[in-house]
């Protein structure tokens, strides 16, 4: 079993009347991307702000690493490498500025240059380096922020919502860049109102609405809990009830019905069922004219359970 | 702590330098006022300031007389030079010819009116085009109408307590008053001359303005959002606020030193003896960013803490005496202006530039590090506030 880097349990945070996190907890190993999908306004920031030690809780405790974290922690928040919802770089500062600064408070020490050449090469900032960041794009702004955040080789990587307003091709490059890290081993927690980044991300969803943890698990098990399936609907050259039969009986299909030329199929996995479905067609003398793979995401999974739509 | 606390002034002290706003405030534009000062008041290489006033004398008793051998003293130190001029016409035409800044006319009957201590006054007729002159002549006036009091006063006391001749009394007690309040001033002031003046007060005056921005700063990184990376890592909220404070008193200092230099080298301003001036510019510097601390927390904003620190700071500037001298100006305004450090570091920039030693300058520099302590412990405690996350 993977270490654990991150453990919380019981986090609170009231604003007044208002209870903006409400026993919120979690765990999440090292390599493992953890995605906390929510709308505006659900608690993310305010969770993530307590984990960093930017905030007091009012109840609830947050490990990292084995240090337990508050705002009064110093040494033990190396462990964790914040990218904040907002961009918080200096404007007056080019960004190899800006690494070298916030790389000398994590005392990274004699490797500093290097890793800030690297992390430069990963945010491809390479060739405007030496700019003053303010000279710089939306996009490239938001490409320093991610890369401040990874300059220490945090245990925990945080990030709060790192592809808002940021370009398609700049969006994928940062999606690309998560993964590698999970992949690298990483524990990664990132927070998101997009379900595709969370789906293309995320090992585990913990699904968060006005402070408390919905549901949370992989994407099969959430679609799984409210009862949603994988379909695939093909239509063939020919009579449908002459397969149904052999597709019925491919393991991961877990039923199988015909009406006409046409083929209704229910699945535990409907992308890994599609193969061994069109050869059973195929053995049967019959060609598959059109599919149609029905995968229900976290998107309907957030609708079945708090009712209401994950962006307004 | 202390290596996470020099790396944030390090960093405080490139964005400043960056900052071509920040340089101008802090060094380019207090020059270019003192230069300024100083080319409206004379050559350059003229070290001392200069007016010339008219009196008319219509009186010719004894406060007419000892009016008219203050302004003796003062011409012989150099400060102004007198035309005694025989009738109210004369006076008035010499102000409009400009030939003077200001011209005093002294009525009939001044001396026995003040005898008999009724209301008597000595008009002064000031020359607009020659503002800083005749705010000169209207201050000696001033500072004599206050010695005048001061002298009524023991005499009425005097005769309270039965003295039969009060005319004899008064010449008395004004031989044997011990300062005449303008004479004092000058003379006290001897070296303080007008491009010393300028070149200190222009300095003090910017000194609460450039300090201001380290405590902006903090406020800025919570608007720039930089507020939570600092926070988050791993270093203390302590050495957050001693590294950014201390790039604020690193400027400040740096900045003055500059001016001192410069008006020094350039404009033949005399600020005093090394060691005296440094201290006093330290004990400045810290008091002014205790001041700003304290009134930039009372602010949501970077820009409203800016805008209510330039009005205090101007408020204080002018009540410190930093653009005219108030050292010798008497009333409420005096009290008031004690209140303010301004005036405590023009008084011990004035004795440092009269050559007075340490010893001399104990009290202002006393009251300057007072005011350093009061408000720096208050700046510190509202600054640490401002150290947080939103
Ligand atoms: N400083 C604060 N004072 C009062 N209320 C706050 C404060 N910060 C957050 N809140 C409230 O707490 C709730 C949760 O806010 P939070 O910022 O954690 O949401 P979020 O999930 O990050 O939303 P978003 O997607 O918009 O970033 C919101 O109702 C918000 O208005
Ligand atoms: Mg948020």
């Amino acid at each position: 079993m993977a270490d654990v880097v991150l453990e919380c349990s019981g986090l609170r945070k009231e604003y007044g009347d208002l209870v903006a996190v409400d026993g919120v907890g979690f765990s999440i190993e090292a390599g493992e991307t953890y995605g906390l999908l929510g709308p505006n306004g659900a608690g993310k920031t305010t969770t993530i702000s307590i984990i960093a030690g930017l905030l007091d809780s009012d109840g609830g405790a947050a490990v990292v690493s084995g240090n337990e974290i508050t705002t009064k922690s110093t040494a033990a928040k190396a462990a964790i490498g914040l990218v904040p919802q907002d961009i918080a770089i200096y404007p007056d500062l080019t960004a190899r500025e800006n690494l070298r600064f916030f790389g000398k408070l994590y005392d990274i020490g004699g490797s500093l240059n290097e890793r800030v050449d690297e992390i430069l090469d990963v945010i491809e900032l390479s060739d405007r380096a030496d700019d003053q960041t303010k000279e710089y794009s939306g996009g490239m702004k938001r490409r320093l922020n991610i890369g401040l955040g990874l300059l220490h080789k945090p245990d925990l990587l945080i990030l709060d919502e790192p592809t808002v307003g940021v370009d398609p091709q700049s969006r994928n490059a940062i999606l690309e860049n998560v993964e590698r890290l999970g992949a690298e081993g990483m524990a990664v927690l990132y927070t998101t109102h997009y379900m595709e980044e969370a789906e293309r991300l995320c090992d585990r969803v913990g699904i968060i609405d006005e402070g408390v943890i919905v549901a949370e698990g992989t994407r099969r098990e959430l679609v799984t809990l409210v009862g949603e399936r994988d379909r695939l609907h093909l239509e063939v050259s020919g009579d449908a009830s002459t397969v149904a039969d052999a597709v019925s009986a491919i393991p991961d299909v877990e039923s199988c019905s015909s009406a006409g030329s046409e083929l209704e199929v229910v699945a535990v996995s409907a992308s890994r069922a599609l193969p061994d479905v069109v050869l059973s067609v195929n053995d049967a003398g019959l060609d598959v004219l059109t599919v149609q793979v029905s995968e229900p995401d976290l998107e309907s999974v957030f609708l079945h359970l708090t009712g209401k739509a994950l962006r307004e | 702590m202390i290596g996470a606390a020099f790396t944030i002034t390090a960093k405080d002290l490139k964005e400043r330098f960056r900052d071509r706003s920040a340089i101008m405030l802090a060094v380019v534009v207090p020059l270019g006022l003192a230069f300024i000062m100083n080319l409206t008041l004379g050559p350059v290489t003229e070290q001392s300031f200069s007016t010339g006033v008219a009196v008319y004398d219509a009186d010719g008793g004894p406060i007419a007389v000892g009016f008219g051998e203050m302004l003796a003293g003062i011409d012989a130190a150099g400060f102004v030079s007198v035309t005694d001029v025989a009738t109210e016409a004369d006076a008035r035409w010499l102000v409009d010819d400009h030939s003077v800044s200001t011209a005093y006319l002294v009525p009939q009957g001044l001396s026995e009116a003040v005898a008999a201590n009724e209301a008597a006054e000595i008009v002064v007729v000031a020359d607009p085009d020659q503002p800083i002159g005749s705010a000169v002549g209207k201050a000696l006036a001033d500072g004599f109408a206050a010695e005048v009091n001061a002298v009524r006063l023991s005499v009425a006391t005097a005769l309270a307590l039965g003295a039969d001749d009060p005319e004899g009394l008064a010449v008395a007690a004004q031989e044997s008053s011990p300062t005449i309040v303008l004479a004092d001033a000058l003379t006290e002031g001897r070296g303080f001359d007008f491009s010393s003046f300028y070149a200190t007060g222009i300095a003090v005056f910017f000194m609460f303005f450039t300090v201001q921005f380290g405590v902006l700063s903090i406020i800025d990184e919570r608007e720039n959002g930089t507020m939570p990376r600092l926070l988050v890592a791993p270093i203390s909220k302590q050495s957050i606020l001693i590294g950014k404070l201390l790039a604020s008193f690193l400027v400040g200092v740096a900045s003055t030193v500059v001016l001192w230099l410069s008006t020094t080298l350039l404009m033949g301003a005399e600020w005093g003896g090394s060691l005296i001036v440094i201290v006093l510019i330290a004990a400045g510097v810290t008091a002014a960013m205790g001041l700003t601390a304290a009134i930039a927390t009372i602010a949501k904003t970077a820009e409203q803490a800016g805008a209510i620190t330039a009005f205090v700071v101007v408020v204080f500037g002018v009540l410190g005496g930093t653009f005219f001298p108030v050292s010798r100006v008497s009333g409420a305004f005096s009290a008031i202006s004690r209140v303010t450090p301004h005036f405590w570091l023009m008084e011990g920039f004035r004795r440092s530039s009269a050559g007075e030693g340490i010893v001399d300058i104990l009290p202002a520099l006393g009251a300057i590090l007072a005011f350093a302590i009061i408000l720096g412990s208050i700046g510190l405690i509202r600054a640490q506030d401002l150290v947080r996350h939103q």
